[in-house]
């Protein structure tokens, strides 16, 4: 029997960094600065964090940033399955603080992608040519992950008939909520013409179905829902999370590519909230490719499996739409470093504690945060509320 | 200036037999001793049955286009010589899936569902691709 910690602990300090294009700076002081302002948040130091869950480009991310922030934790975990990885470091720090492990958990993430240039390819590093990615996909040309999401996408328009001007829906709502965030990078006009006038890189991916490449960092500070209750942020307590996972960037066994493990990792974190589809008010959706959102919205559940083309379309996501989702802009629109789960987590903060002036949803108690990692690899759905 | 190698396969312990086999114009995919399982890609033991006795099994090369997409942009600079180029997933017909590249059609030409056949591409003197065709 597992104990259920639902309420166990709370989000009490959400920060990002500076955002956008960002030289100059390098991922680790992006982490710091982050790191501080969400400390600030929450009223606590860095002599209260006794746990770092991080991860960047070093491998040996989270005794790295130990040393920069000058404090010694007693747990660590840099585990890295892709963008959902900052949901799952949450979830995991849950566990170690309700096991008496640790008591106040850092939780960031940085990156200085755009200014390194290092997605220029829209491809992240290959593997050796000994993996199974090395012998059995590399040696054909497969960009990651975007020629595995513009797979999707191909296959859903085949089987359902969504269409160009349904992904474009979803790049121009996400444009939208950018316009109302002042830290969102990309915030001018555009239409679905627009969107669906730019190059094509994977058909059917186009530019703008695309997330951002920019730099970045964020920071979350958990603790003890009991501690929580005494600090000066309003807390968010983690109701409900799950985690699923599948494969790495070899995805042949996959039997469906539109039936990820989303609805199995969103059931089990809806039940252990004690929450149902029709509570959740905030819909933050890890928008890495248009297609990604329309499968997860079918996957998780808010509309029928082929039904994501109608669902989102005349602006349904955007805002004043009949389903606002990602009211920061996304990753489409307001900025991607890479890991975009830590920005997903920090918007869905910001809504359930009120905070987001023009972009405020009128209700905003429960919130679904959802991140997929690599290529619809494995899922981490989490529930928080106030 | 000699031309970008194409990122080639490195073949292990327990993939030589396939690459092997590819050289040899047949397409191969592990069948077990034990319970006959059959799985691609291949590994050192069985996931059906985690026997570690598995024997390479010829299939037939033919199957059919899964899901596909077509390359505008290049992840190294070999490919980006050969833009635009069809990725694909191939259902083969004895089930398992395999990723290729389809040759000698217009990308146009590529679809879901459209049948199948292997080819041979050698692209080093070790290595021979596995790759597609559509069949008319």
């Amino acid at each position: 029997m597992t104990t259920n910690l639902s309420r166990s602990i709370a989000i009490v300090g959400a920060a990002e960094s500076d955002l956008g294009k960002v030289p100059g700076k390098t991922a680790l002081e992006l982490q710091a600065q982050a790191a501080r302002l969400a400390l600030d948040d929450a009223g606590l130091s860095l002599r209260d964090v006794d746990a770092i869950f991080a991860h960047t480009e070093d491998r040996f991310a989270t005794v790295q940033l130990a040393e920069y922030l000058g404090i010694q934790p007693k747990y660590v975990d840099s585990s890295n399955v892709g963008g959902m990885s900052n949901l799952m470091h949450v979830r995991h720090a849950m566990a170690a603080i309700a096991a008496g492990m640790c008591s106040v958990a850092l939780v960031t993430y940085g990156s200085t992608q755009l200014s390194d240039g290092s997605r220029k390819s829209g491809a992240v590093a290959a593997d050796s040519p000994e993996s199974p990615r090395g012998q059995f996909v590399t040696p054909y040309g497969q960009m990651s992950p975007i020629g595995y999401y513009a797979m999707v996408a191909q296959l859903h328009m085949h089987r359902y008939g969504t269409t160009p001007k349904d992904l474009a829906e979803v790049a121009v709502a996400a444009r939208k909520w950018a316009q109302l965030n002042p830290k969102a990078y990309r915030r001018e006009e555009t239409s679905i013409e627009e969107v669906m006038a730019s190059p094509v890189i994977a058909s059917p991916l186009r530019t703008r179905d695309c997330c951002l490449v920019t730099d970045g960092g964020g920071a979350l500070i958990i603790t003890s829902a009991e501690r929580a209750r005494d600090l000066k942020s309003k807390p968010v307590y983690v109701m409900g999370a799950a985690e699923t996972f599948s494969h790495h960037y070899t995805p042949l066994s996959t039997a469906d590519w539109l039936d990820t493990r989303v609805a199995e990792t969103a059931d089990e974190a809806l039940r252990m909230a004690g929450v149902t589809r029709a509570d959740i008010d905030v819909v933050q959706i890890y928008d890495h490719f248009t297609i990604g959102v329309i499968q997860a919205l079918e996957e998780l559940g808010f509309c029928k499996r082929g039904e994501g083309g109608a669902f989102v379309a005349d602006g349904a996501l955007g805002p004043g739409g009949r389903f606002p989702i990602n009211t920061s802009g996304g990753g489409l629109s307001y900025g991607h470093p890479g890991m975009f789960g830590m920005f997903v987590l920090i918007e869905a903060v910001r809504q359930l504690r009120g905070e987001c002036g023009a972009r405020q949803l009128p209700k905003a108690d429960v919130a679904l945060c959802h991140a997929p990692g690599l290529v619809f690899s494995c899922n981490t759905t989490m529930i928080l509320g106030v | 200036m000699s031309e970008v190698q194409r990122p080639l396969p490195r073949p292990t312990e327990a993939t030589e037999g396939y690459w092997r086999a590819a050289a040899e114009s047949r397409l191969v995919v592990q069948g077990c001793r034990a319970c006959g399982h059959r799985q691609f890609y291949p590994r050192n033991l069985c996931l059906q049955c985690q026997s570690g006795q598995i024997d390479w099994t010829e299939v037939s090369g033919l199957g059919k286009v899964y899901t596909f997409t077509v390359n505008h942009r290049a992840p190294n600079a070999y490919f980006k010589a050969r833009l635009p180029y069809v990725v694909a997933v191939v259902e083969l017909d004895e089930g398992s899936r395999v990723m290729a590249n389809i040759l000698n059609a217009a990308p146009e030409a590529v679809g879901i569902g459209k049948r199948v056949r292997v080819v041979f591409e050698k692209v080093s003197d070790e290595i021979t691709l596995p790759q597609f065709e559509l069949v008319e």
